[in-house]
């Protein structure tokens, strides 16, 4: 087994069990970060395993969002209106995607960047000015439906479905990291000039991994909606999109559990210092600067190299050959 | 089949108003190991960043086995089997040297957009890597990363790589700079092993190299082809003696 799976099942484990003990950690809490979480691994999939930085990442998060609120507020009831909503969701995503990532795939760096950025300040427009999408008021009260035959209002099955869709998710992310194309992705990241004269078309790369990563992160915005039944402005506006960007950094970008790591501390810091106001954006301001100056990295990442060092520095132990050989492993993880 | 394999037609590139490359009519015979030489600044990478649509040419064409490519991509152009080094050594850093040649055997098997089978559909390339990884000597280093190759090691595995997409032409930029004696030994030889069936451009700077590979040599010089023909002729030629000692060693 290897450790990315070690961890994962430990996680799914420790998740399991929370809605027993409601007293120690809120289930919602625990969905709110699932949520995120997947929605930063999403982003992390383009920033740390394809290499580019994208400011989109709500456009997809809040337009999957609102297609899927709003198809449940109108057939929520029918019993495969769910699943379809979902579907229709991250289609919307993926397709906002393929709009955004195509105009923008032929720039390079800041400029592919600012591209983003721009095209998704139209999606926060048209949020604002469409009707269906409630402008100011967002969508409110959406119904969750059921999901073969499960009535997901109750709020310790929705947890669970949550927790199922999340965990897919995030293994489908780690499947495209260690896939095939996850492979070129990872060659094109390196060393863009040399996987063009291999003959790789490195464009369509970047664009299928931009409209991928958008459909995850639509797929987050989907769950997001169902679970708060409540899709707002936010969910599209640029501060979203800049605090995803925090949260793999702090988590450590290009690992695979580091965007969850920094969605969790985003999150709960978020929560548990809500009293303290709008003051909440300067200490997570700070943090991010701590972390940026101390851990570039991120947690995860300098967690990651700190190990291969030490494990470097056993080489010449045989002892701790077996130990070295799983350092690539590691660091994958 | 073409009698050539490689033509360019009045090749021109001008960068604004600076003419980098200024109407190269050139010819490289099928299989034979072809030296572009010429002071720094000649234009030769330029003219190779022409040839595998790194710049596009601002005038003239380009003829690979009688087909017009003038217009075609990077990409396309590497699939027909046109595949350079780089002068500045590129490898995928952060990759293990056997997944970098991986990489290059990998279009071969037409799976690059599969993202949902898992990366072990990929071990089929193994063995074939690691001959390739033999070949060159860099067996023993299949699985350090790349970044931490000797610069020697890089430019032989960036060979190596090139070697995995099998193509009929090669376009060497350099192959020897900066590599200590052994090293340059080493990739001499390489090269000329490698030559056999195919077809070998490249740029050098070593004559030593130049002198025992090639069987034929073009000197650029500003853009424009001074001399061509065998090494005892070229290097006979007053007016590359000229370029040489006015323009510094080559
Ligand atoms: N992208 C570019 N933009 C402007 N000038 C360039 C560019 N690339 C090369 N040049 C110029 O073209 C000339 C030829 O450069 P180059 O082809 O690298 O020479 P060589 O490889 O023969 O040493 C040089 O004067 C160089 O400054
Ligand atoms: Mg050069």
């Amino acid at each position: 087994m290897s450790n990315t799976v070690k961890i994962f099942l430990v996680l799914i484990g420790l998740a399991l069990v929370v809605p027993f003990v409601p007293g120690l950690i809120y289930p919602v809490f625990v969905m709110k970060v699932m949520c995120y979480g997947l929605f930063a691994c999403a982003f992390n999939l383009l920033l740390g395993f394809t290499g580019l930085v994208s400011f989109a990442h709500a456009a997809f998060l809040g337009s999957a969002g609102y297609v899927t609120g709003a198809l449940m507020i109108r057939f929520g009831n029918h019993p495969l209106g769910m699943p379809a909503a979902f579907g229709a969701g991250v289609a919307a995503a993926a397709l906002v995607g393929f709009a955004i990532g195509g105009l923008a795939i032929r720039r390079r760096g800041i400029y592919f960047a600012m591209i983003t950025l721009a095209l998704s300040q139209i999606v926060y427009f048209l949020a604002v000015q469409i009707r269906w999408t409630g402008g100011e008021d967002g969508l409110q009260g959406i119904p969750r439906g059921s999901l073969f035959g499960l009535d997901l209002s109750s709020d310790t099955v929705m947890y669970y479905v949550t927790l199922a869709l999340f965990a897919a998710g995030f293994l489908f992310v780690d499947r495209v990291v260690h896939s095939p194309f996850g492979q070129i992705l990872q060659a094109v990241r390196d060393n863009e000039a040399r996987a063009t004269s291999l003959g790789y078309d490195t464009d369509r790369f970047k664009l299928l991994a931009f409209v991928i990563s958008a459909a995850i992160a639509g797929y987050a915005g989907a769950m997001k909606a169902l679970v708060f039944q409540l899709v707002s402005l936010n969910d599209v506006s640029l501060h979203t999109s800049t605090e995803v960007v925090l949260m793999t950094l702090l988590g450590g970008v290009g690992t695979i559990f580091g965007p969850l790591l920094g969605a969790g501390l985003v999150v709960g810091l978020q929560n548990y210092l809500a009293t303290i106001g709008d003051l909440v954006t300067v200490v997570i301001g700070l943090i991010f600067i701590v972390c940026v100056s101390f851990f570039r990295r991120g947690i995860v990442g300098e967690f990651l190299h700190l190990r291969r060092r030490r494990a470097e520095r056993g080489k010449t132990r045989p002892v701790l050959t077996a130990t070295r050989a799983e350092a690539p492993a590691v660091e994958a993880a | 089949m073409a009698e050539h394999a490689l033509v360019t037609e009045g090749l021109t590139k001008a960068f604004g108003g600076f003419t980098a490359v200024r109407g190269v009519d050139f010819v490289v015979r099928r299989h034979a190991i072809h030296a572009l030489i010429g002071p720094n600044g000649a234009g030769k990478t330029t003219f190779f960043n022409l040839l595998t649509k790194v710049h596009t040419p601002t005038g003239g064409r380009i003829l690979y086995e009688g087909t017009d490519i003038t217009h075609e991509s990077s990409a396309a152009i590497a699939r027909r089997g046109i595949v350079r080094s780089f002068q500045i050594s590129a490898t995928f850093p952060h990759m293990s040297v056997r997944d970098n040649v991986r990489v290059a055997l990998q279009r071969r098997l037409g799976t690059q957009y599969w993202f949902w089978r898992s990366i072990r559909s990929l071990s089929v390339l193994d063995d074939r890597a690691m001959a390739l990884l033999t070949d060159v000597g860099l067996a023993d280093y299949a699985e350090t990363n790349a970044a931490d190759l000797s610069y020697g090691r890089k430019r032989t595995l960036e060979i190596a790589t090139t070697l995995a997409l099998d193509p009929p032409l090669l376009l060497l930029d350099e192959p020897t700079q900066g590599m200590a004696l052994d090293d340059v030994d080493r990739i001499k030889r390489l090269i000329r092993r490698i030559a056999v069936g195919r077809t070998i451009l490249m740029v050098e700077h070593n004559m030593s190299v130049v002198a025992d590979l090639c069987d034929t040599i073009t000197v650029l010089q500003r853009g424009e082809i001074l001399a061509e023909g065998s090494y005892e002729a070229v290097s006979a030629d007053p007016g590359v003696k000229a370029a040489y000692l006015g323009g510094g060693h080559a």
